[in-house]
């Protein structure tokens, strides 16, 4: 069966401002179908399939399909009986609140996504590593996660599969480069959270030195409508090539800021004028980031690009979280470009030199620019360090990162940056 | 108040929420977060001998576990006021009004951020991005949540925390 483009699977159980569904009411709804179907009557193998088949891809911002991520691993038998799933719940990005909304909102749907997960992969613990601040997250997560203990949904002998899974909420303490997959193994192993050199991927020596699979929350909770509806269906729901919905959202000032699940490769347009209903009354569009503060800035004439992974980087951005943050013509750019190198220069872990020193550099650059001390010769040191903290330079993808929204910023808004130098002040103070 | 410590222990309570976190890891140390937020919960922030104490029943040497404290946003090393006031600076509330926010917290408490008022009360700190960028400008204070907040009506929320 076909899934219909109005179909809001992740959704469906979310009532806004209303208790999340208690463990009878999911399984009244049709909840743990996925897990009873793969534990009781598929394969591991069969699982990694069909997911394969499915076309998802990791929503926490790469992109990578999940099914070849899950395919990755050692067969060993030896490595079968030592095996992590970490779900990535460190949702840090700036201008990104879809994780939150999925795991308040349904967090039986996270917990049977990350059980079936565990299953496909044979991981027998799994961690939930979710951000300090999420703490209405944390209880009802703990809640549902004790209610699937005493059904005997986590445990030894799972429904009389022989399967075992001991799933742990592991909570942070405040560090966006948890974010990264290889940090997030350090930080769980309870030293500093700096990222680890790549090869050796998480799947092949990952937490503990035993094979690892990280995988972002939004993503894992597809995996149970893909379990119980099909692959064929999964991809219906979307408009392109990569499958499902997506929960897309928009910051700044729309009139309606907020999150919304739509079929993925829903256009700028339609989710900006629809569903975020436009501009708020006296505010101009400028442009805006698609998929939270490491990514490109998009402009007008890109209102038409869908919003999936190919689509959004032939445009020369990246689909990111899918959260939108909207700049109007009423706030200074340069300020805002400030803002996000200041949060990116906080946040490096300090292992690697270009990071550590060169966001310092450019956060010190854009402030004196934003307060009318900046200089011409100041734009091409900004240029010149989107090149050397770009991909290939840095030990992880943060400082890169950040340079996405700097590189486009530098050409998208280059007269305002003009305008602060000759001018000798913030045309917007 | 003072940094200097009287107590050097932690409660038989404590030790016992930490040796049983420490099993959900396949080594100890991997609690170590969670063990200097149980402490930090009950003294407010983490002292040296705290923290020597929970190094020690995590298998870690102090200077390991003062090197993943200091990393995070969110572990104490110095002591902190009755309530932390958590004002978010990222980019989705800089555009809907942080700085406006900052302002009146400065005037009404009468402290920067990164400072605790006179009285012990309220210690003021920025934060990155608390996720709810739809209701812009976000706070915390102490684990509670607030969106939408209105720099004219500070005193009337600030009063729910005594």
């Amino acid at each position: 069966m076909t899934g219909g483009k109005d179909e809001r699977p992740l959704t469906q159980n979310i009532r806004p401002g209303e208790e999340p569904l208690d463990i009878e009411a999911y399984l009244r709804a049709g909840g743990y179908a996925a897990l009873r179907k793969s534990l009781r009557g598929m394969t591991p193998e069969e699982v990694i399939h069909e997911v394969t088949a499915s076309n998802l891809r990791g929503r926490g911002g790469a992109g990578f399909p999940t099914g070849k991520k899950w395919s990755l691993q050692p067969a060993d038998d030896d490595a079968r009986a030592h095996k992590y799933l970490v779900v990535n719940a460190d949702e840090m990005e700036p201008g990104t609140f879809k994780d939150r909304l999925l795991m308040e909102g349904d967090p039986h749907q996270l917990v049977e996504g990350t059980i079936v997960s565990a299953f496909a992969i044979q991981a027998r613990v799994a961690y939930i590593f979710l951000r300090a601040e999420y703490t209405l997250a944390s209880r009802r997560l703990q809640r549902a996660i004790d209610e699937a203990r005493a059904k005997g949904y986590l445990g030894k002998n799972i429904l009389g599969s022989g399967f075992d899974l001991e799933l742990h909420l592991h909570r942070s303490a405040g560090r966006y480069i948890c974010g990264d997959e290889t940090a997030m193994l350090t930080a769980l192993e309870g030293n500093r959270a700096i990222p680890r050199a790549k090869p050796p991927y998480p799947q092949i020596s990952g937490l503990w030195g035993k094979p690892t699979v990280v995988n972002n929350v939004e993503t894992l909770a597809n995996v149970p409508h893909i379990v119980d509806r099909g692959a064929e269906w999964f991809r219906g729901l979307a408009h392109g090539e990569d499958g499902g919905t997506k929960i897309y959202g928009a910051s700044g000032r729309v009139k309606h800021p907020g999150a919304w699940e739509l079929p993925m490769g829903t256009t700028i347009r339609e989710i900006l004028e629809e569903h975020a209903g436009g501009m708020r009354d006296g505010y101009g569009f400028r442009a805006l980031l698609p998929g939270g503060a490491s990514t490109q800035f998009l402009v007008e004439k890109d209102f038409d690009i869908a919003m999936d992974f190919t689509s959004v980087e032939k445009a020369g951005s990246r689909l990111g979280t899918g959260m939108m943050i909207i700049v109007d013509d009423r706030t200074c750019p340069v300020g805002l470009l400030h803002n996000l190198q200041h949060f990116f220069a906080q946040e490096s872990c300090g292992w690697c030199t270009p990071c550590r020193d060169g966001l310092p550099w450019v956060e010190r650059l854009l402030a004196a620019i934003d307060a009318g001390q900046g200089e011409m010769r100041d734009l091409e040191i900004l240029e010149m360090h989107t090149d050397f903290l770009g991909p290939g330079k840095t030990f992880c993808a943060l400082a890169p990162g950040a340079m996405e929204p700097l590189e486009s910023g530098l050409k998208c808004f280059r007269e305002d940056f003009e305008r602060h130098i000759h001018l000798k002040r913030c045309p917007w103070r | 108040m003072s940094i200097v410590d009287d107590t050097c222990v932690l409660s038989p309570a404590e030790i016992e929420a930490v040796t049983a976190l420490a099993r959900q890891y396949e080594a100890r140390r991997g609690a170590c977060i969670e063990a200097l937020r149980i402490v930090q919960r009950s003294h407010g922030w983490i002292s040296d001998d705290r923290l020597r104490e929970v190094a020690r029943l995590l298998e870690m040497s102090p200077d390991e576990l003062d090197g993943v404290a200091t990393f995070y946003n969110l572990i104490f090393r110095r002591p902190v006021g009755r309530h932390v006031i958590l004002i978010c600076d990222s980019v989705s509330c800089w555009i809907m009004g942080y700085e406006t926010l900052r302002d009146a917290f400065h005037t009404r408490l009468g402290v920067r951020l990164g400072e605790t008022t006179a009285d012990g009360r309220f210690t003021l700190l920025p934060i990155v991005c608390l996720g709810a960028c739809d209701h812009a400008p976000t706070i915390m204070i102490d684990d509670d949540l607030y969106h939408d907040v209105d720099a004219a009506r500070l005193g009337a929320l600030l009063e729910q925390y005594p």
